[in-house]
């Protein structure tokens, strides 16, 4: 009841503050005034009464604030005060305000841009319905890349037909290659992608069309009329997003498609499925006209209520090695497995580990941040001791300061975590539109939300880790001692401040040893990967896919490319030229093959990356052939059939024997093995390379065809020449984009590249903030011992000896730092040991370049305060006092 | 007797501002000081000033009434008076200090006494 009414009057009181406080001034004035009356009553003169009165009163400065304190609502009426305190202090030191503000933003901001990237691949579910039901399901079987990871037409259907765990099973033509289609009927034909779909596709995932429908059963059989569904991007860009374009048929290859409907900009499938591609529209993949392809549909299944992966997982076990390769040749099996991952796992699981580097690397910076504004503010507390002391003279409480510390705090870092909002957004925004990364759903990075909590939160923290020490340092301090004039503070205070600040130093160089060690080694190893031998020549050669129209037959074919091939090799500047229908480090598919006449365990053999080939193609990449001989073009349709095989099949299928002549068995057929070439990294920079065979394009249907030449010049500047002399070959030629073999690397190497730059940026902040720190504590302890110098200089001392003295300490600090911070860099580098490339996690020219580093840039940073030590006048520093 | 003053202990210049109320009617705040230190025989510490952050506490929470008169120079002061529900809280307060004096007292005397 009490307690009610008091809240009240509290209310009452807060909101009539000048009122309470005339009466209360009021008060007291009649109250001095009565003493002042009674002590002159006693014989006092008027003077000495008064001065009575007031000692027995004890501080009405002192009085009025406990009496507000206990009448009104001392929360928000002080946050206010503090506030407008805040602000008044922080204008007068403008110079200090900007650089924690700015220091703040960028470990912040960072910190923010870091988060988005997590949130968004780790943590934000897929944009899709109830996204934790959808599972991938692939092969058990390592290598062999896309075919090992797809299965046949029949193989699918049965699945989806003998399943009980799954509310529906869908998939995707997996071998959909970039630019596979030309958009006609506006000017020059427009590469376009097209990804074929099982029919349930869009429905299994829970994406609602846009505009108009999405597949029906009767657009994925034979003979159906064409239906495509548009992507949100390709809809505005092609069609102006014209909502009218639905119902319409358009040209693709020359064939009327009807746009049944467009998909919603959420829905974005190169960002799940195969980063770093675009996908422009979709259209349904009829089973009917795969049956013969083999494996060539990647599986998506969506669990029933109820069903746990693990239950899942065993029903595959039982079901993946019935399921028939081809009904028509029911002997030929498929072995298939099937391993079943949720398909958040599927495409982000592989970057956790990196993403979580980073995200500790960025807490790094935000903690090293943190530091070393405590450290700027122990220096402005100290110089501040007398301000302080003086508003608790006037009636503030110790808790009262410590609270005024903290606003400031609170403001400088709200302050700072606007200004890196502001930089997250742009930093946002701009790795959104990085295509060329090949990182899952980068995407859709955007500051959302979450990251806006993620804001409050992280500056919420660094306001109390940085204003903490200079609170616990003002709430300990002497008023007296304080008060007196002066150094401010004794020798003893001075140098127990000087030691906190010592130790947040060495905390800061520890912490930056850290960074630099994990930066050190990533970019190590990623260095080591750009030195890796490949295989192939990427300098100096360029791609270009080129469309031609042979109508199946493979004499016409070759007839087509040696045409092409003689005419872009006729170009001043190309070297030489070759075609493929797939190059390495971009989209794959594999056969088997075998010796013939050897029988083999299961497991021996190994799916193989399978590339049909004209002549001269090796020579164009820059493959080196070992053994034997390139094809020629008189290795024709009708002639004995051969392959060329890379070193690893040739060790695994005939070791210890010479593999040229031999006949092996590819894909059902005999051929004879005319060369052997060197092992290329077909799938990654990282991975061992696979099995790899060469066919000729004149024996085998190739799939697209991909232009490469080897230039003299720069390949780009060769762009122009080579798109004409193909258009002038084919008019239908698309306007697909010439591009250096250099950019396929680049492309599967850009993750990593990602995270090296990231890391070394936030290791190059943290060496700058470390020594930042150093700079400061040196440059502020070389004035404190301004007189102290000035003496030992005045006793002889030369410059030298005084520069060397703060060089020392300043190597003491950088030392502490180091050899704590090498301790914790083991540890840091046992827990990215996985991320390393070549590099072992205890490398030890890395750890001693970066000590190095951090030692020079420690002494650099103390030798600027060493060079003003040493310059000090003796005269004047002894008279300054 | 040490020759320190007493610090008062939070809460009881609450207590005897209510007790000096209850005792004399109504008063001034110099008043309610100037009995409490009287009555005290100057041991306590108190810092005339604090008075008015527990007189407006008291007041809030609807203890004591205060209303506006002339003392006895002839100028206006803030006359305090002890509310009904500040008598009952008075008696509370009371029978609650002499148990925890009581238990102090108890308490202290049997500890051994090592700072003789």
């Amino acid at each position: 009841m009490s307690a009610m009414r008091e809240m009240l009057n509290r209310w009452r009181s807060f909101f009539r503050k000048p009122e309470r406080d005339r009466e209360l001034d009021a008060e007291i004035a009649g109250h001095l005034e009565l003493a002042v009356e009674e002590n002159m009553r006693r014989g006092m003169a008027a003077g000495e009464a008064r001065r009575q009165a007031l000692i027995r009163f004890g501080g009405v400065a002192q009085a009025r604030e406990r009496q507000r304190e206990a009448r009104g609502l001392p929360w928000p009426d002080e946050l206010l005060q503090d506030l407008r305190y805040t602000v008044r202090t922080l204008r007068r030191d403008r110079g200090f305000a900007l650089i924690a503000v700015f220091i703040l933003a960028l470990g912040i901001g960072a910190n923010i841009t870091v988060f988005s990237v997590v949130h968004t691949i780790l943590l934000r579910p897929l944009p899709f319905h109830d996204p934790e039901r959808l599972v991938r399901i692939l092969s058990k079987a390592a290598g062999g890349g896309e075919s090992s990871m797809t299965y046949s037409a029949d193989a699918t259907e049965a699945f989806q037909r003998r399943n009980r765990s799954f509310a529906s099973v869908t998939g995707y033509y997996a071998f959909s290659s970039s630019d596979n289609l030309k958009l006609m009927g506006r000017g020059q034909p427009l590469p376009v992608t097209g990804v074929m779909v099982a029919g349930n596709f869009f429905a299994t995932l829970g994406v609602k069309p846009l505009l108009g429908r999405l597949f029906l059963p009767a657009d994925c059989v034979h003979g159906s009329r064409p239906a495509a569904l548009l992507s949100h991007g390709f809809w505005k860009r092609q069609f102006a997003a014209d909502p009218g374009i639905v119902g319409r048929p358009v040209d693709f290859n020359g064939i009327a498609v009807t746009v049944i409907g467009v998909l919603p900009e959420s829905f974005d499938f190169g960002s799940v499925f195969s980063p770093g591609a675009k996908a422009d529209l979709f259209w349904p993949v009829i089973f009917d006209d795969i049956r013969d392809e083999g494996n060539a549909v990647a599986l998506v299944g969506r669990l029933k209520p109820g069903v746990s992966l693990a239950q899942a997982q065993a029903e595959a076990d039982l079901l993946f090695p019935g399921l028939p390769f081809a009904l028509k040749h029911p002997n030929w099996s498929g072995d298939y497995t099937g391993r079943l991952l949720g398909l958040k796992d599927y495409v982000s699981g592989k970057w956790r580990r990196s993403l979580l580097v980073l995200w500790c690397a960025v807490g790094l910076i935000l903690l090293i941040v943190c530091v070393n504004l405590s450290n700027l503010l122990l220096a402005r507390t100290a110089a501040r001791g007398k301000e302080f002391a003086m508003r608790r003279a006037l009636g503030a409480r110790r808790r009262r300061l410590v609270r005024q510390l903290l606003t400031e705090s609170l403001v400088l870092s709200g302050a700072g975590a606007m200004l890196g909002l502001g930089l997250a957004f742009a930093a946002a925004a701009y790795l959104a539109h990085q295509g060329a990364i090949a990182l899952p759903l980068l995407s859709s990075v955007r500051i959302d939300g979450a990251a806006l909590l993620w804001t409050l939160l992280v500056a919420g923290i660094a306001a109390v880790l940085f204003g903490l020490a200079p609170g616990l340092k003002v709430s300990s301090s002497d008023l007296q001692e304080a008060l007196k004039d002066g150094a401010g503070h004794g020798a003893s205070a001075g140098r127990r401040h000087e030691r906190m600040r010592s130790a947040l130093t060495v905390a800061e160089i520890a912490l930056a040893c850290m960074l630099l060690v994990g930066a050190g080694l990533l970019l190590r190893s990623f260095l080591r990967l750009l030195d890796v031998d490949l295989g192939f020549q990427p300098s100096h050669a360029a791609t270009v896919r080129v469309d031609y129209d042979d109508g199946g037959d493979a004499a016409k074919r070759m007839a087509i490319w040696q045409e092409i091939l003689r005419r872009v090799e006729a170009i001043p500047g190309i070297e030489t030229a070759g075609i493929s229908d797939n190059l390495p480090m971009s989209r794959n598919r594999s056969w088997p093959i075998s010796a013939k006449g050897k029988e083999y365990r299961k497991g021996e053999l190994q799916a193989t990356f399978v590339y049909i080939i004209s002549p001269g193609y090796l020579h164009a990449i820059g493959m080196r052939l070992i053994q034997g001989r390139d094809l020629l073009w008189s290795d024709g349709p009708k002639a004995a059939k051969v392959v060329i095989v890379n070193q690893t099949v040739a060790r695994r299928l005939w070791p210890g024997e010479d593999p040229i002549g031999r006949i092996a068995r590819v894909s059902g057929s005999d051929a004879q093995v005319i060369g052997v070439v060197a092992d290329v990294r077909e799938s990654s920079v990282e991975g061992d390379p696979g099995w790899q065979m060469y066919l000729p394009a004149a024996q085998w249907g190739a799939e697209g065809a991909q232009l490469v030449v080897r230039t003299r010049l720069p390949p780009e500047t060769m762009a122009s020449r080579v798109m004409n002399e193909l258009r002038q070959m084919n008019p239908a030629q698309p306007a697909t984009e010439f591009r250096p073999v250099q950019q396929l690397v680049d492309h599967v190497l850009s993750p990593r590249r990602f995270f090296v730059l990231l890391v070394s940026l936030f290791a190059a902040l943290g060496l700058i903030l470390a020594s930042l720190g150093i700079y400061g504590v040196i440059s502020y302890s070389v004035t404190q011992q301004t007189q102290a110098i000035g003496i030992r200089m005045a006793l002889g001392a030369t410059q030298a000896r005084v520069r060397l003295a703060v060089i020392a300490q300043t190597l003491r600090l950088a030392l502490a730092g180091i050899a704590v911070g090498a301790l914790a860099s083991l540890g840091v580098a046992t827990l990215i040991a996985s991320l390393l490339f070549a590099t072992p996690a205890t490398d030890p020219p890395t750890f001693l370049a970066m000590f190095l580093v951090l030692g020079a840039v420690a002494l650099l940073a103390g030798y600027l305060p060493a060079r003003r030590a040493s310059r000090i006048d003796p005269m004047i520093a002894l008279r300054s006092e | 007797m040490s020759p320190e003053k007493l610090d008062l202990l939070q809460g009881t210049l609450d207590l005897m501002v209510l007790k000096t109320l209850a005792a004399m009617g109504s008063l001034h705040g110099y008043g309610i000081a100037r009995r409490i230190e009287q009555v005290s025989g100057d041991e306590l510490l108190l810092n005339q000033g604090t008075i008015y952050a527990s007189l407006v506490r008291l007041q809030q929470r609807g203890w004591i009434s205060a209303e506006w008169g002339l003392s006895e120079n002839n100028r206006k002061a803030k006359f305090y008076s002890i509310t009904r529900s500040g008598r009952k809280q008075l008696v509370e307060d009371t029978a609650y200090w002499n148990r925890l004096s009581r238990v102090m007292g108890r308490m202290l005397a049997s500890a051994p006494e090592g700072e003789r």
